[in-house]
């Protein structure tokens, strides 16, 4: 019998051995695949026994923290956001029932020691081996609280958005978007986020509208048209061109928009003037000089029609560009699909980011060179050693020095004498364009503002954007830039 | 080192496992239990002790490895279960003292000659059978998830087929013992009283619908025929026999239906109808939610799981994730908190287990203590092969227990019962050589 028992010995511990086998692969080759899965809920929950990274303010204000809740006898580290809705739209929230977003998503590997820095592996790798709570990396933002604040609060009761940019290195120092929510509202009480009330509609809380809103330009579009006009070197600041309050295209008139603050008709003028006192009809014949193709390339060295580069997650951006349908549009021939006129002062379907404006005021005050966007500075590990750093890249030169330059004294002079009056700062020379864009409703415009400050060397660039209102750029939305790029001055060189 | 020596050496360190793996679990949770928990670990090591004496007393020369085996998997079943519901883990405790009670009774009675068992054999059959049918009878049966599996005495529940299983492999091993030859020769009435047996309990299986009892029956009966007669012919057969019907029960039995449907596609992409609540909804959210969600908990564990006590078994809101966690999906709690690394380790323990059992059955002179041997071994082996392919998505899930580890008194009894038996065979076999 012997014979048989060895067999059936085999097949006993075959079976066994079968189950490491299975065990195996569910725990390491199944693994990743099961707790991406939807449904995976111990993933979710389990991410609360992580302590997860906090994450602060440049000053080290800290945005976002842990609370301890003890369920059945273990620790969760449970979100708390001590500011409320005022960094809500780039920190973004981590619950259990709506998941995450914001920084909170796409810095989730930092936050939970998930990443693959050496450092972190190493670290997580043996508190996981000796059973002590995993702990997150910390992110340290750019954003500054105090201007932060204020632009939020100057946003009160509006829908718009606020970003202010460092144009030497692309730090986001501001980055304000309302109407806003609480993150510590979303697990609790989410119909109270979903059913607030706003001036424009839909509300849409959640929406960063700083990186994700998307408004037609109108007149600070001319910054990258006159771009165009004078880095081809078709035209000069000194070129000249007559005004009669209109722009004829296709056999129709196309008119000056109606602004109070200057005559309609200007007559013989020269470029300067044209950008100081926002002529559309100017700006109409550059457009139709040069070719939609030519205000495209442009724009695209801005940073139009790519994802703008920041550290939020991808589905919190859009890309700005010419829409058509909801879709970005990329016409194979601008000449026949895009109109140039209306394109050269920001409408056509021209849409444009908060953020990508900022960053078009930000190229030119930077002689040019446009700065990748940055919101983390830097991300320390729990013991306080910098896992990573940020290194300001460049993405590209948009406009020649020399541009950038002749771009910088038309945008001073529209401040100083033109449409952008209000943003003037006593002693700061202040460069900036205004723009007052149609929305299909009289009456009710998008209203712009982007500038930077000292327009000589600039530390901050800035874009303001207002919606539904009946005030143009120069009234309502300069004053905000204004008030944002003194706080941001006014604060230390470079905290 | 005698054998009893080894055998108290190899206790030692189960004791010291045991008291540094609630001592983990009582670090890690330390805000809701007492410090009174690392008692457990020295009550634990307390009754092995005795049972380490009885074993002096009533088998000397038995295999020196069993026993300490069993001890660390009640050990790391009772830490888990204590890491769970500590009200649980003392109930648990208290059914450990019953079947090591059990494990003595029968050390004590058959120490002499447990082959007089064989005269019995009948009676065992018989007996077999009864257990089996007394869950089914309408005032002591209780149904549980669909399967009437229980009896209750007053508050006290049990599952009887667990002790089934140990009295039909007495009955089969005396009966192949006997009738080998004549079985091997192909003699088809001599199959009469053995398919007649076996024929009952397969029904009242069904009929009670455990499916993973069934399951386990049949493969034992094969085993043994196998090992007894020596003709693969027996075992094709029968497996073809099994094949057939459980076509057949697949075709006309709902419940084995929807089990193999949960086996084959767990997951499904679009709604489903959803017979527990009669929605549409994703498999996943309904009918295969336990295997799912226990599948989820295996693959968190990773390579060296979260840490005894640290696992993750309930949401935020404090709700279960996981059901029957105590129970039929033990293995996949201790595959989440111990990891690739611990239930590796823990399954080579069941290996090891298991080829002991082949070796005594191998060492044994007589036919009716080999096939005692190995059907307790077999038995042993296939029943964690069961729950656990079950989990692991190798054969579809049947609610059966891990033994020595879930959480349930019977079948805690029954295993202690299985390893005396397995000591007697062995105590025999080394008292000769020696």
């Amino acid at each position: 019998m012997n014979r048989q028992i060895a067999r059936l010995g085999l097949v006993g511990v075959a079976l066994v051995a079968a189950l490491i086998v299975a065990t195996t692969y569910w725990q390491t080759w199944a693994s990743a695949g099961l707790a991406d899965r939807q449904d995976n809920e111990i993933q979710r929950v389990a991410q609360f026994s992580i302590k997860r990274g906090l994450i602060r303010a440049s000053d080290g204000t800290i945005l976002a923290s842990n609370r301890i809740k003890k369920v059945g006898g273990q620790k969760l580290y449970l979100r708390r956001y001590p500011q409320g809705g005022l960094f809500s739209h780039v920190v973004g929230y981590s619950t259990q029932s709506r998941s995450r977003a914001g920084l909170e998503s796409s810095m989730n590997d930092y936050l939970t020691g998930a990443n693959r820095n050496l450092d972190t592996v190493l670290k997580t790798t043996l508190d996981r081996i000796r059973g002590a709570t995993i702990t997150g990396n910390d992110l340290w933002l750019t954003m500054r609280p105090g201007p932060q604040r204020l632009a939020m609060r100057e946003l009160a009761g509006k829908c718009g958005s606020v970003v202010a940019l460092d144009p030497r290195t692309g730090k986001v120092l501001v980055m304000a978007s309302r109407p806003t929510y609480d993150p510590n509202l979303v697990e609790k009480d989410f119909n109270r986020i979903n059913n607030i009330r706003a001036t424009c509609r839909p509300a849409a809380p959640l929406l960063n509208r700083a990186t994700d809103g998307l408004y037609t330009p109108g007149s600070t579009f001319k910054v990258v048209t006159a771009s165009a006009a004078l880095d081809s070197g078709r035209f000069t600041p000194q070129s000249r061109f007559f005004d009669p309050g209109y722009c004829i295209e296709y056999g129709k008139q196309v008119r000056n928009a109606g602004n109070p603050e200057a005559p309609e008709t200007f007559g013989s003028v020269d470029l300067i003037t044209g950008l100081e006192h926002s002529i559309n009809s100017v700006f109409c014949n550059i457009g139709k000089a040069i070719g939609a193709g030519k205000i495209l390339g442009y724009a695209k060295r801005y940073g139009f029609y790519e994802d703008p580069p920041l550290e939020t997650p991808a589905n919190e951006r859009s890309p700005s560009g010419l829409y058509k349908n909801g879709e970005l549009f990329r016409p194979s021939d601008p000449r026949t699909q895009v109109d140039p006129g209306r394109l050269a002062f920001g409408q056509e379907r021209m849409l444009a980011t908060p953020l990508q404006m900022a960053m078009v005021a930000a190229g030119v005050g930077n002689k040019g060179v446009v700065m990748e966007p940055f919101v983390v500075d830097r991300i320390t590990n729990p013991n306080g050693g910098v896992v990573t750093r940020t290194k300001p890249r460049k993405l590209r030169r948009a406009v020649s020095r020399q541009t950038a330059q002749e771009l910088t004294q038309m945008m001073e002079g529209a401040v100083q004498s033109g449409t952008g009056t209000a943003a003037q700062i006593p002693g700061v020379p202040v460069a900036g364009k205004t723009g007052t864009a149609e929305t299909g409703i009289p009456g009710r415009y998008t209203s712009w503002f982007i500038s930077f400050a000292p327009a000589n060397a600039p530390r901050v660039a800035v874009a303001v954007v207002l919606q539904d209102q009946t005030g143009f750029g120069g009234q309502v939305a300069a004053p905000i830039a204004k008030d944002v790029m003194q706080a941001i001055l006014a604060g230390k060189a470079n905290p | 080192m005698t054998y009893r020596n080894r055998e108290l050496a190899n206790l030692v360190v189960v004791g010291i496992l045991t008291a540094l793996g609630f001592a983990s679990v009582y670090i890690a949770r330390q805000d809701i239990v007492s410090t009174a928990s690392l008692s457990y670990a020295g009550f634990f090591f307390a009754l092995y002790l005795a049972a380490h004496l009885v074993a002096r007393l009533t088998v000397p020369y038995a295999d020196p490895y069993l026993l300490p085996m069993a001890a660390l998997l009640t050990a790391i079943g009772l830490t888990e279960i204590y890491r769970l519901n500590p009200t649980d883990a003392f109930r648990q405790g208290l059914w450990i003292v019953v079947a090591l009670c059990a494990f003595a009774l029968t050390l004590f009675l058959l120490k002499h000659d447990y082959r007089r068992l064989e005269s019995y054999k009948y009676l065992f059959g018989l007996s077999a059978i009864a257990l089996l049918v007394l869950p089914a009878l309408p005032v002591l049966g209780t149904s549980v998830n669909g399967a009437r599996l229980w009896v209750h005495v007053g508050s006290l529940q049990f599952q009887p087929g667990e002790l089934a299983k140990v009295f039909l492999i007495v009955f089969l091993a005396g009966y192949l013992r006997e009738k080998r030859e004549v079985l091997a020769q192909g003699r088809l009435k001599d199959f009469g009283p053995l398919l007649l047996i076996w024929g009952g309990a397969m029904l009242v299986l069904i009929e009670t619908n455990d499916l993973g009892s069934a399951l386990l029956y049949f493969g034992i009966f094969l085993a043994m025929l196998y090992v007894a007669t020596g003709r693969f012919l027996y075992v094709g057969l029968g497996v073809g026999l099994f094949l057939a019907g459980a076509f057949a029960v697949y075709h006309y039995v709902e419940h084995v239906r929807e089990r193999i449907t949960i086996w084959l596609h767990p997951w499904t992409d679009h709604a489903v109808y959803c017979a527990i609540n009669g929605k549409l909804l994703p498999r996943q959210d309904c009918a295969s939610y336990q295997l799912v969600k226990s599948l989820y908990s295996v693959s968190h564990g990773s390579w060296f799981g979260t840490g005894l006590g640290k696992g993750t078994f309930r949401t935020t809101g404090g709700g279960e994730l996981i059901p029957y966690l105590n129970t039929d999906f033990i293995y996949s709690a201790l595959a989440q908190e111990l990891g690739l690394v611990g239930v590796a380790a823990l399954l080579l323990v069941y290996m090891l287990f298991v080829s002991r059992g082949f070796k005594i059955a191998m060492l044994a002179d007589d036919g009716f203590s080999k096939l005692l041997a190995i059907g307790l071994t077999f038995a042993f082996a296939l029943q964690t092969f069961i729950i656990v392919g079950g989990i692991l998505r190798l054969i579809p899930l049947t609610g059966i227990t891990l033994p020595f580890i879930s959480y349930g008194g019977s079948s805690v009894v029954a295993n202690f019962v299985l390893l005396a038996g397995l000591l007697l065979v062995s105590n025999r076999a080394n008292a000769e050589r020696e």
